[in-house]
């Protein structure tokens, strides 16, 4: 077969090659595989922490970005299980699991208020006039309601008129320190969160 | 994980690599164990950072209602008679199961949007993605979900991120009653086949595993109490790819690409070769006349 290519086929032919050869390859040739994504908590800064929900007190691992550098403000950004902690085994239930929306909360409740009586409206105070505010109202009470000795003369130092709730998160120390505090002022209704 | 580490990619030609080998994994699921929590959901969301619409209650426990493109995983209730006046309730964790051979990256055509990890995972390469929605017609067990903010899929990514750096995904390390374990897929395996005749021998005579071999067997397999009748809790019975998919892919695709590339070429051949059509200048010059 006796094929005449004039000048201006040969280009044409060439172009059409090229342009043939370039769509093979944008077409055909895979692309360069994409990465799994990255571990995001690679580099944080890990926490323990207890969850604050119910009685049992799972241990948590709350992950902060950064790694307490001065320059960096932390944020929870992640928070898991502890696998280390007894009582949970790195195991959370559904709440524990979410426990991340309730920390950055626009609802949660981040220092101390109160609410007067007569008052509808809760105040923001600090950190300092609650705790003195506090002592304050249980000294009133304590030195208006502590019974000394009972009706047959003996010395009992009863303080009944306030009750003291423990911490389910407590430790065999905090729960001991707990229990000889309150008992030393004479509190009776003794009891902590683990047993509701 | 690395690029080395895919045995199989949606719509590529080329080989995969195949030369390393890692440990294949598994998720199991045990229905018995299961008190429908749901931790496995907020612990799924909270990895994969999503967070689903707030929906509305249709009078059962499922919620959401349906996966969705940001509900990966989800329990599902079943109020079943198993036998006459016998009313059991049911629950499934559903979500991807990580096929062998996944209907899903045999359906996909557009390139590595999809790929296969040789450990098992099965993942959704978001930025590949074109939200054709062919994996949703390709999978046996109507798991992926395209989004309607960015057209694209998603699913389960059994946490291959977390696999890839020697952890366990997030639902397994959640769940509190210890009925999601994982583990080489030998060992859960094993462990399923162990607990399934733990079962029997309390009584659930129809307990065994589920880890269907007609999409080669799944990287989340389950332990149920009915096994024999697995559609009670909505699992398919005999799963597979559908054949529409397979003939499509399969024979169709090569044919088609070769009548396409030959029609092209002809078409090529024939401009070079004879050229366009010409139309004489006389008949030309008679056309503007009578157009005028």
């Amino acid at each position: 077969m006796d094929v005449k290519v004039s000048r201006r086929q040969f280009f044409k032919i060439s172009a059409g090659g090229m342009a043939g050869s370039s769509l093979a390859l944008l077409g055909y040739a895979p692309t360069a595989a994409a990465d799994v994504r990255s571990f995001k908590l690679a580099r944080t800064t890990e926490h323990r922490s207890t969850c604050p929900y119910c009685s049992v007190s799972c241990g948590l691992i709350m992950y902060t970005i950064g790694d307490k550098s001065k320059n960096i403000k932390p944020v929870i950004m992640h928070v898991e299980g502890d696998p280390d902690h007894p009582v949970n085994r790195g195991t959370l239930c559904p709440k524990g699991a979410g426990v991340l929306d309730m920390i950055h909360s626009p609802n949660r409740v981040k220092y101390p208020q109160v609410r007067e009586a007569g008052f509808s409206e809760w105040k923001r105070i600090s950190w300092e006039e609650a705790l003195t505010r506090i002592a304050k109202l249980m000294k009133e009470d304590r030195d208006a309601n502590f019974i000394e000795k009972n009706a047959a003369g003996t010395t009992v130092n009863r303080w009944n008129t306030t009750g003291f709730l423990a911490s389910s998160a407590s430790s065999n120390e905090s729960g001991y320190i707990s229990v000889k505090t309150m008992r030393a002022m004479g509190i009776v209704a003794l009891d902590t969160q683990a047993r509701i | 994980m690395q690029s080395q580490d895919i045995v199989a990619r949606s719509g590529t030609t080329t080989p995969s690599p195949s030369v390393r080998q890692t440990t294949e994994v598994a998720k199991l699921i045990d229905e018995s164990k299961c008190i429908g929590c749901k931790a496995c959901q907020v612990a799924c969301m909270n990895w994969n950072d999503l967070r689903d619409d707030v929906g509305t209650n249709v009078g059962v426990y499922d919620n959401p209602q349906d996966l969705t493109p940001s509900s990966w995983t989800l329990m599902r209730f079943f109020e079943v008679e198993t036998e006459k006046d016998k009313l059991e309730w049911l629950i499934r964790k559903d979500g991807c199961m990580h096929c062998a051979e996944p209907g899903c990256l045999q359906a996909c055509p557009s390139p590595g949007a999809i790929v296969k990890y040789s450990n098992g995972i099965v993942d959704f390469i978001s930025e590949n993605c074109i939200g054709c929605g062919y994996c949703v017609t390709g999978c046996p067990f109507n798991v992926p979900r395209i989004s309607k903010a960015d057209n694209k899929a998603y699913k389960c990514s059994l946490c291959s991120d977390r696999v890839a750096v020697g952890q366990a995904p997030a639902c397994v390390k959640t769940c509190p009653t210890g009925a999601i374990s994982f583990g080489s897929k030998e060992d859960m395996s094993i462990y399923a086949e162990k607990r399934a005749g733990e079962l029997r021998e309390r009584g659930h005579k129809d307990a065994g595993v589920y880890d269907p071999k007609g999409v080669g067997g799944t990287h989340v397999m389950y332990v149920l109490k009915h096994a024999d009748r697995p559609e009670l809790v909505g699992l398919p019975k005999d799963p597979s790819v559908s054949t529409m998919v397979a003939l499509w892919k399969g024979a169709t695709k090569p044919i088609a690409t070769a009548l396409m590339g030959m029609a092209a070429f002809a078409g090529f051949l024939h401009y070079v070769m004879v050229g366009p059509k010409e139309v004489a200048e006389d008949e030309a010059n008679e056309n503007a006349k009578e157009q005028a």
